[in-house]
């Protein structure tokens, strides 16, 4: 399968960026006046006590969420508020933490659905299913074959979703996403109550994504082996406030971090 | 022993996409639909007449409703009034243009129901569940007003009701009193036939997986690219062609007239229940459910007499609500996805017979 890249946007250039974004809910601030870049290519991990508006974050990145204040800047537009399906549609895709799938169809529709975006064919040609409509069908089939294989769920493939294990639920999830073909994969939590066998997995495929497709990768986990052995770059969110950002190594030397995970004496 | 899939092997995806990928079930619809059409040579216009036109015209509704309901998951109790948009449609499109082939009219009243069920699904984007439950109450009400204060929809009858006049196709009489039975028959079946190929190919193909990612999580739905309202109002539409159909044929091809009365919202319970029955997001089950509810009583009438009981009419109806709430309860508590959930059960059983698994 080709990278899926529809931009000029060179590898290690910034793909997107949030500039001093703030967001609150009332008297809560979810975020304050945050910003960092994701570059083209690379893993770039959110981590952060809980509560500390991680997951604010990627609902502001595609669109779920509108933001009081800043700007979004991706792929070289900037606005003020993504919206969801501009969001999807630039390419961005996203797993959630707990599991959003389609829990009545099977795996395959599921995937399938994540190519809605990219078939053409309208309510005449779907009416008849056959012709043009059942050679895009074909067509997405295949795409979506690739993906199956590449994840290692050929076996559930027709299984209806809402009866998989949580593990292979989340793998289809990500089946998902990438059938999307996105340029930005958002992944909030992918290994969260996963064994370490899962965990390896999971790390192995996201990996796998980010060297085989090109995808970049945002993800948030808490798992901080994971994060410092995956993450090309990591920021580190408190309370809404961005505290450290920098490769692996920086942020786990920072006092700030270690203060924020472990506590400060008073 | 017979319904086995070993050895037909697949050889494209096309095949694994099918609608129907085992021999033995598209073996089956043939035989089914032949044995649909063989019934018009029964020359019984009782079983025509009175049973399958109108179980097939419920079909087409239930199919309707099935598409909002089952597969977009949003609740609708404006079926009856939809269906009465068709009908009143199809009588002012004959009467301005009596020349023109009633089936025509038949197809094209679908249309003017599709129109005000997008207008009434307009605050699905909004609100859901019972809420959106209730709004389409509002559009049941307000449509059943207009089809008694509008005198213009039924030409200014002193009955107020719509009387069907003679059409032919063919030279042969199609609509009104000199119509035979399995004329009318005839022409039901094939359009519902078609109608649930159609809808088939839909809900299988990508509007269909829209539709159900809506049902399912809408958020996700969002995020993978799909836009909520143009999918929902889509829905709506579409639900709302196969109700108008639904309400032309029965006005046309089953009653030969009708007043408001007939859609209200009595109707649009009889074909929920038949949805919730029959299974929710299944074709197959809106005609189990559709059979179900509408020959139930037909059963009830028939069936004891021949054993020497006598039934009055009253205890029939009486039975057939007791009967019905009760499996309305059994369903909702035992299996929420209805006949055609127990129906797949059978089919998985009847594959691994005679071993349990």
């Amino acid at each position: 399968m080709r990278a899926p890249s529809q931009t000029d946007i060179a590898a290690g250039e910034v793909l997107l960026s949030v500039e001093n974004v703030s967001l609150s809910f009332g008297g809560v601030r979810a975020i304050r006046d945050v910003s960092f870049d994701i570059r083209k290519g690379e893993i770039r991990a959110i981590i952060g006590p809980n509560g500390a508006g991680k997951t604010s974050m990627l609902n502001v990145i595609n669109g779920f969420y509108t933001p009081q204040q800043g700007k979004i800047t991706f792929k070289g537009g900037t606005r003020n508020k993504m919206r969801p399906y501009d969001a999807a549609r630039g390419g961005i895709a996203r797993t959630f933490q707990n599991v959003a799938l389609f829990r009545g169809m099977t795996a395959l529709d599921n995937i399938m659905a994540g190519r809605t975006l990219r078939m053409h064919r309208g309510l005449f040609w779907q009416m008849l299913r056959f012709g043009p409509a059942m050679r895009e069908e074909v067509a997405h089939r295949r795409r979506a074959e690739e993906i199956i294989d590449f994840l290692h769920i050929e076996h559930i493939r027709k299984v209806q979703v809402g009866r998989l294990p949580y593990g292979l639920q989340k793998r289809v999830e990500l089946a998902r996403a990438l059938a999307m073909e996105p340029e930005l994969l958002l992944l909030d939590e992918p290994m969260a109550g996963m064994n370490l066998e899962e965990k390896e997995d999971m790390s192995r495929f996201v990996l796998d994504v980010n060297q085989h497709y090109g995808t970049t990768i945002a993800l948030i986990e808490h798992d901080m082996g994971v994060v410092m052995d995956l993450s090309d770059r990591v920021v580190v969110l408190d309370y809404g406030q961005k505290i450290a950002d920098g490769t692996p190594d920086e942020v786990k030397s920072n006092q700030a971090v270690i203060d924020a995970y472990l506590g400060v004496a008073h | 022993m017979f319904y086995r899939e070993v050895g037909q092997y697949k050889t494209s995806y096309a095949a694994d996409q099918a609608i129907f990928p085992i021999m033995q079930d598209r073996i089956g619809m043939v035989v089914i639909i032949l044995g649909a059409y063989a019934l018009t040579f029964t020359n019984n216009d009782f079983l025509l007449n009175a049973m399958m036109t109108p179980f097939l015209i419920f079909t087409l509704a239930a199919i309707g409703l099935n598409i909002l309901t089952g597969y977009t998951g949003l609740l609708s109790l404006g079926t009856g009034a939809f269906m009465g948009v068709g009908a009143y449609a199809c009588y002012k499109l004959t009467t301005l243009f009596p020349g023109v082939n009633i089936i025509i009219w038949i197809l094209a009243s679908g249309f003017f129901s599709a129109l005000v069920g997008v207008i009434f699904g307009l605050p699905s984007l909004r609100i859901k569940g019972f809420y959106l439950a209730v709004a389409t109450l509002a559009a049941q009400f307000f449509l059943e007003w207009c089809f008694i204060r509008i005198p213009w929809l039924y030409n200014y009858n002193t009955s107020a009701a719509i009387e069907v006049p003679t059409r032919t196709l063919f030279g042969i009489p199609v609509t009104g009193a000199t119509a035979t039975a399995e004329t009318r028959y005839l022409v039901v079946l094939t359009i519902v036939i078609a109608m649930t190929w159609i809808a088939s190919n839909i809900v299988h193909g990508r509007v269909g997986r829209m539709w159900m990612a809506v049902r399912d999580m809408d958020i996700a739905a969002e995020l993978i690219g799909i836009r909520l309202l143009p999918t929902k109002l889509l829905a709506f539409a579409v639900s709302s062609f196969y109700c108008g159909v639904a309400g032309a044929m029965m006005v046309f091809l089953w009653y030969g007239g009708a007043e408001s009365t007939v859609f209200s919202i009595n109707q649009s319970f009889f074909v929920l229940f038949m949805v919730i029955i029959g299974g929710l997001g299944s074709l197959l089950g809106s005609y189990l459910g559709a059979g179900l509810i509408f020959m139930l009583p037909i059963i009830l009438r028939l069936v004891p007499p021949r054993f020497g009981i006598p039934v009055h009419a009253a205890t029939v109806e009486h039975i057939t609500f007791m009967i019905v709430g009760a499996l309305i309860v059994f369903f909702l508590i035992v299996e929420p996805h209805g006949l055609a959930r127990l129906w797949q059960i059978a089919k998985q059983k009847l594959r691994v017979w005679p071993f349990p698994y």
